[in-house]
């Protein structure tokens, strides 16, 4: 194991690309201090000392899914208590709430597949937010729901991502990816994208003009190689595309998910050892994410040390992963997240969707 | 002047660093590149070996005379939290450890310096934990607790000392050093033992052949410079008596502490404590063990330090009570299977051990 070490530190070193069994090699390594460092000095060649955030509104459109994922503590029925659906008119009063703090730069639009909404409702209402606030950027609708809409209005995935384009739409989120893995998916998430859906979209959106995240949801029943296999597939999707500009690793949070029973969390050990995993696989990929809503800020200032530059936003209005049962704040301030990525002795940069810097501190 | 790189690497090779070139390191290394320098000194002193114990602590009391703005446990004479536990209500709890912990290696009591009781109450509570449990390690007592105990018998250090070992007395736990540094224990600790008198207590046991650990109390109004001087304290002391068996650090938790009340205090985050944990490791080359209290840093965090310098979790503990009431939020009970199977993720031999970092591996069922 040592010495398969020492050949993958002299590749990263190097700058060399790490093979599917060098990925393997690291997961099946305790050498956590050693993976760490190794990830710390590719981000440092790939993306330096800025450490992104923005400060940003979340918008769960509604919570009613055809999903049904068995890992969502979110998702539910028309007919549960809990269910909500936002009109276009009460996202807008939300908006214009937020928009009080003068710094608020950015939107984040994921929701439920609704039942018996038709796609132009989405469509709707992003040109009204476009229209109202032209200067806030839109980050809206995974693959998932993109995938979604080509279903229920007939038409393709360019014609669809051109139209919300064309109303506003400027970057997409990297969620719904989970593990790209179809045994995987049919066991997990059923009724929704494909692996095959899910890249489609993205290589749409990307010839398109439009960039997008990519996410891995991990820690629920998938195994290391299933793992290293996503982030291979990512890297082959950035290889062809340069559409991908931040990756971002989500612990699966078991809490009220139809898994919580049989499935624990992850352990911080576990959530430090991916995201530098994935900092090292992940070699065309500027952003590697910290979200502090899965993994609470503490953890996520720590996973700056293990190749993480990315610390996502202020985070106002975040449903889904609350519904889980994360122990996070609901929203922090900036202030708060500039201190952190200061603690981290880096440079707080914040930014728009597009991972343009604004201003640094 | 060295480079970052080179004084990483000399620290890594086990070999003293100057307070400058600590400080250095402490500013501007890297963390995980002081975390694998940290390592690699810790694999020279221990190898894959981490230990941990099975133990359960004991406060006879909360009423202090000292009641340092730095605690959230200690309470004024006559409050209505007050409590004092009689000797029958240390048998009590005594005999029900030895009935859910057969292993059980230490019994670790650390109190407040309680106004109601004279010095034979102490001697008698170890004299009794001695009675229930005749071969098992008494860790009872910081050198806080020993000076307040020579004021209260005005007899020498020495003295009191000798009494506690003739009635059982092990060995010391490292607590009440906060920092060594009389103008920072004017402000958090103003009415406890002074520095002179922590490292004359500990030194007068050393000499005795009682063991003792030392700690820090970190984060609250210190300087970084402060920190690392105490840190500097403690090699010294080390290096003429070598009676430190480990070291351990407590962040400061200012929940509920009239100091946090008094001065804006941002609680430490789990980079700065796994930094303090390795450039200890890096500091006290003449200590043999770093532990991670998972107490205080919580088990995933504990787990990480593993990683960072530290070769001990503490123990499955128990009815600890001084820093849940600050906010710790580590359950005080832990199950040696959860202790062990943590050590094991990490790539370690989980080793259990006495209170004097013999193995016990081999010698009880798991």
């Amino acid at each position: 194991m040592g010495n398969k070490l020492d050949a993958i530190a002299a590749k990263v070193n190097a700058g060399e690309r790490l093979t599917r069994e060098d990925g393997l090699t690291l997961f099946a390594s305790n050498d956590l201090a050693r993976i760490g460092y190794l990830a710390d000095l590719a981000r440092q060649r790939i993306s330096g000392d800025y450490v992104y955030y923005n400060v940003n509104l979340h918008i769960n459109l509604t919570n009613i899914c055809i999903g049904q994922c068995k890992f969502c503590a979110f998702g539910c029925t028309k007919e549960s208590p809990q269910a909500y659906e936002l009109t276009r008119e009460a996202v807008l009063k939300r908006i214009e709430a937020a928009s009080a703090d003068p710094d608020l730069r950015n939107l984040h639009i994921v929701s439920g597949m609704h039942p018996d909404w038709p796609y132009e409702y989405y469509l709707d209402i992003i040109k009204a937010i476009h229209e109202k606030y032209p200067q806030l950027h839109i980050k809206g609708f995974t693959g998932v729901e993109i995938t979604h809409f080509a279903k229920i209005s007939g038409k393709s995935l360019t014609q669809i991502l051109s139209e919300l384009q064309a109303a506003g739409l400027e970057t997409m989120p990297g969620g719904g990816a989970e593990i790209l893995d179809d045994t995987l998916r049919q066991k997990l998430c059923p009724n929704k994208a494909t692996s095959k859906e899910w890249l489609d979209v993205a290589r749409a959106a990307h010839s398109l003009g439009i960039k997008t995240n990519a996410s891995m949801l991990y820690g629920h029943l998938e195994t290391y190689k299933q793992r290293i296999d996503h982030l291979l597939t990512l890297r082959a999707l950035q290889d062809e595309t340069h559409g991908l500009q931040t990756f971002i690793c989500f612990p699966f949070q078991p809490g009220n998910t139809a898994l919580e029973k049989s499935i624990r969390r992850t352990s911080v050990w576990d959530d430090l050892k991916t995201m530098a995993i994935s900092r090292l696989m992940l070699d065309n990929v500027h952003n590697i994410k910290a979200y502090w809503v899965m993994l609470t800020l503490p953890i996520a200032l720590l996973a700056l040390g293990f190749g993480a530059n990315d610390i996502d936003g202020t985070v106002g209005g975040e449903k889904i992963m609350h519904a889980a049962g994360v122990s996070s704040e609901k929203a922090l301030s900036r202030n708060v997240l500039i201190d952190a990525i200061r603690t981290a002795g880096r440079i707080p940069a914040e930014c728009d969707c597009n991972c343009n810097i604004i201003r640094t501190f | 002047m060295d480079t970052i790189e080179a004084l990483l690497q000399k620290a890594a090779a086990g070999k003293r660093l100057s307070f400058e070139e600590a400080l250095r390191l402490y500013d501007e290394a890297p963390l995980l590149s002081l975390g694998q320098a940290a390592r690699s000194v810790k694999m020279k002193k221990s190898g894959k070996k981490v230990f941990y114990n099975i133990n359960r602590h004991i406060n006879l009391s909360n009423t202090c005379t000292a009641l340092c703005p730095l605690c959230a446990f200690s309470v004024e004479k006559g409050a209505k939290a007050g409590y004092l536990l009689s000797r029958a209500q240390v048998e009590e709890f005594l005999a029900k450890t030895k009935k859910e912990a057969p292993n059980l290696t230490e019994i670790h009591i650390v109190s407040s310096l309680c106004p109601d009781v004279d010095f034979s109450y102490y001697l008698d509570i170890v004299r009794c934990v001695r009675e229930f449990f005749p071969n098992i390690a008494i860790q009872a007592f910081t050198p806080v607790e020993i000076v307040h105990f020579a004021k209260i018998s005005h007899l020498p250090y020495q003295e009191v000392l000798q009494k506690l070992k003739e009635a059982g007395l092990t060995a010391l736990p490292g607590g009440g050093a906060e920092i060594l540094d009389d103008e920072v224990r004017a402000i958090i600790c103003p009415d406890k033992a002074s520095s002179q008198q922590w490292i004359e207590v500990v030194k007068t046991a050393h000499a005795m052949k009682i063991p003792t650990n030392a700690s820090i109390l970190y984060g609250h109004i210190e300087t970084k410079e402060q920190r690392l001087k105490h840190l500097f304290t403690l090699r010294k002391i080390q290096d003429e008596t070598h009676g430190f068996c480990s070291f351990l650090s407590f962040p400061f938790l200012p929940q509920n502490t009239p100091l946090a009340k008094k001065y804006s205090i941002t609680p430490l985050s789990a980079w700065e404590n796994l930094r303090l944990i390795a450039i200890s490791r890096l500091i006290l080359d003449n200590f043999e063990h770093i532990k991670a209290f998972w107490i205080m840093l919580g088990t995933d965090i504990a787990q990480v330090a593993l990683h960072f310098g530290a070769d001990d979790l503490d123990g499955t503990v128990g009815e600890e009570k001084i820093m849940h009431a600050a906010g710790a939020s580590g359950n005080s009970l832990m199950s040696r299977q959860k202790l062990r199977q943590m050590i094991k993720l990490s790539g370690f031999e989980p080793t259990e051990r006495d209170s004097f970092y013999q193995s016990l591996e081999g010698k009880n069922s798991h």
